[in-house]
């Protein structure tokens, strides 16, 4: 308690520590926000709730730093890791989603929850269960005594995440497969009705959300650290903020992100880092909360 | 066709072989060559996931045992032995490691063991040995929590886990005596898993940090799936400590490394476990610099005994009879094990008998000095004799810089942000 009120105490005697917390977590919120898309994306049009989420994140990593140990740069191991997480995702669909989608809640989470443990030990037995990173040799930015630091790398991470983000938006908006994507989230039948391959469209959709998650694994690989197990971290924040930004609603995920992001570097300043995730499960527990209490006002389903 | 040619091969090597000990015969005189067996046995993680550091151990039980054959074996009484050892694989599984000690002991009628990988198949094992009487030697097993239950037959070489990081605590004492400050004015900031290995290192830190009567500052728990760390780093540029203490296996000396390097944290004495582990210095370069690294044991220290020649020279013979180590260092793991065969050498030849209740009295009242540290075990069974090493890394090379009177260099100090 005593730790408590000290932290509280610093946050207070140096302002500026305020800002290093909010920038951290918006950096750390916008790979949140990446995986937390591609999962509401699945999440809408399938219905399917992908706990493997953060698995699909952390095999990205791993194809990323895979190849920064043949030397290619970890820029492209970004791209690489888009396009490898595609054909995985696909490889993934056709096996397992694609035949839980029309199911009830409880087939697509225990078979995604299934994939994610099997994801987790093939990646334990390919690469061993040390920590791994790619470090990237360049400089970091200090501002105000050097209480603020922000490396280049990360900036750069962040930056790559934001314009793979605004792709896809773009991606939806414009593209044809971006409105059949839209088309059948919104009612399905009706969308085959209208000519639209559905099936298609679906394995498309989870290869996209993969590859998001892969290219996000890839950018966290380059600024923090990846281990077989820690797919979970994500997977949970991915779920905390669909949760509370609700399908569909991109702006809302990016913000939620961000948000959740800041959150938790609140959380494990003034209450200790080993308290971080708690702070995530915490949001959880407060957003399904809220969520119920306007569902019961309004009496509406929510998918 | 094969196997013939092959058994004609053996039989040139045993007729050689014989040629050999009759000569051996004329210079050292009658015994060399009658060596009667003397088995031990062992459970140990040859697959799962302790299979590196499992095969670590048992090379280095390998080695030892034929290091001790070269210099004429173990001396009994006026017969000579040597030993054998029955290994089972325990599959890096504590119920497995159990089962196949019960099986060790009752099938096979093995009288002492050599201790498994690990402090959670040690402890998986313990009560089996203590049941029935069984004196164990251990070099892989360094939780504490091994030590108070009041096993009898339990003794392990190497140092325990409460001892990792609480000689860095003496060191930074050390540095401030001889700069003319007190030790009780040195701010200690301690950031350690939650778990009960890097649990006991933290208790000791502060156990020692109370005796110098240091402040803790900072005394934060990691969580299991630490991939940041920069709240604890924040904290500690507002609050600048004199020393930082990390432990959280391999991830938590990479995310530290890294970030500190990122953060330019500015503390003079940086102490961190697993930095090998890590490979701190392959992946973060000049971040690590002058960081220091625990380590039970390193071939530069000038520790020396008569079977192995110098912690140096343990390391070249051990390169040569196992080529596959050509390359890396020789991990730590495999030095201890060695020591832990070398203590039943010692032990037998005091007992001068076979019976194990002698031999466990003789193991007990050890005081050797080996390549791998002076070995003396205390009424639980650990070994007190034996400091933790400090390695700093020194433009990428790990350096011995404590314990002072064993170490090869001098301690950077203080830490500059790199």
């Amino acid at each position: 308690m005593d730790q408590i009120i000290g932290n509280f105490q610093l946050l207070l005697d140096y302002p500026i520590v305020n800002l290093k917390i909010i920038i951290d977590g918006v950096m750390i919120g916008a790979l949140f926000a990446l995986a937390a898309y591609g999962l509401a994306l699945v999440w809408g049009v399938m219905n399917v709730k992908n706990l493997a989420q953060g698995d699909f994140v952390i095999a990205g990593g791993y194809i990323a730093w895979w190849l920064a140990q043949h030397g290619v740069h970890p820029f492209i191991g970004v791209v690489a890791a888009f396009v490898v997480m595609w054909g995985i995702g696909w490889v993934a669909y056709k096996l397992v989603i694609s035949r839980v989608i029309e199911r009830d809640l409880f087939t697509s989470l225990l078979a995604t929850f299934g994939l994610a443990i099997m994801m987790a030990q093939i990646m334990n037995l390919l690469f061993g269960s040390d920590t791994q990173s790619v470090q990237l040799d360049y400089a970091t930015y200090h501002f105000a005594d050097g209480l603020i630091d922000v490396p280049a790398a990360k900036l750069m991470g962040v930056i790559m995440a934001m314009s793979l983000a605004v792709g896809v938006i773009i991606f939806m908006k414009r593209s044809r497969m971006g409105q059949a994507i839209r088309a059948t989230s919104q009612d399905r039948r009706a969308a085959r009705v209208m000519g639209i391959d559905t099936e298609r469209v679906y394995s498309f959709t989870f290869s996209l959300n993969s590859a998001i998650c892969g290219a996000a694994g890839a950018i966290i690989v380059m600024a923090w650290v990846i281990q077989p197990f820690y797919g979970i971290t994500y997977s949970v924040r991915a779920f905390v903020i669909v949760t509370a930004a609700g399908l569909g609603n991109l702006p809302g995920v990016i913000a939620a992100g961000f948000g959740i992001g800041a959150l938790e570097q609140y959380g494990s300043h003034i209450l200790g880092i080993g308290y971080q995730q708690a702070v995530a499960v915490l949001l959880l527990l407060l957003v399904l909360l809220v969520r119920l209490m306007q569902q019961r006002r309004q009496r509406q389903v929510l998918r | 066709m094969k196997s013939i040619a092959k058994s004609g091969k053996t039989r040139g090597l045993a007729s050689l072989l014989l040629a050999g000990a009759a000569t051996g015969m004329l210079a050292t005189g009658a015994a060399a060559a009658e060596c009667e067996p003397l088995t031990l046995g062992s459970a140990i993680s040859l697959t799962g996931k302790y299979a590196t550091n499992g095969v670590h151990a048992k090379n280095g039980y390998e080695f030892a045992i034929q290091k001790i054959k070269e210099n004429g074996g173990i001396q009994v009484g006026d017969k000579c032995y040597d030993f054998n050892v029955i290994y089972y694989d325990d599959e890096s599984k504590g119920d497995r490691g159990a089962t196949l000690a019960e099986r060790l002991i009752n099938q096979d009628g093995v009288q002492y063991m050599l201790g498994p990988y690990s402090s959670g198949l040690t402890k998986a094992i313990a009560p089996v040995t203590e049941k029935y009487q069984i004196p164990m030697v251990e070099a892989e097993g360094a939780s504490r929590s091994l030590f108070n239950k009041g096993y009898k037959y339990l003794f392990a070489v190497l140092s325990t886990s409460e001892q990792y990081l609480a000689s860095a605590i003496t060191l930074a004492a050390q540095v401030a005596e001889k700069n003319g400050k007190s030790p009780a004015d040195i701010k200690v900031a301690v950031a350690v898993e939650n778990d009960p290995f890097s649990l006991d290192i933290r208790a000791g830190v502060l156990d020692d940090a109370a005796k110098y009567d240091m402040k803790v500052v900072i005394d934060e728990k990691l969580p299991r799936d630490l991939s940041d760390m920069s709240a604890i780093l924040t904290k500690v540029k507002l609050v600048k400590p004199d020393v930082l203490i990390v432990s959280g296996h391999s991830k938590g000396a990479a995310t530290a490394v890294r970030q500190i390097g990122e953060q330019s944290i500015a503390v003079p004495m940086i102490a961190v476990t697993h930095c090998e582990a890590a490979d701190v210095t392959g992946n973060f370069g000049k971040a690590a610099n002058d960081i220091l690294c625990s380590t039970q044991w390193a071939e530069t220290l000038s520790y020396e005994d008569p079977i192995f020649g110098t912690a140096a020279n343990y390391e070249q013979e051990f390169k040569a009879a196992y080529p596959e180590y050509k390359n890396k260092k020789v991990p730590y793991q495999t030095a201890q094990a060695s020591a832990a065969v070398y203590v039943f050498k010692d032990a037998f030849e005091r007992a001068g008998s076979l019976d194990k209740e002698k031999v466990r009295d003789a193991i007990a009242a050890t005081d050797l000095m080996t390549f791998y540290g002076a070995i003396k075990f205390s009424e639980a069974g650990n070994n007190i004799a034996k400091p933790m090493v400090l390695r700093q890394i020194q433009n990428g090379d790990y350096n011995v810089v404590a314990p002072a009177e064993f170490a090869s260099h001098d301690l950077n100090w203080p830490r500059k942000p790199q």
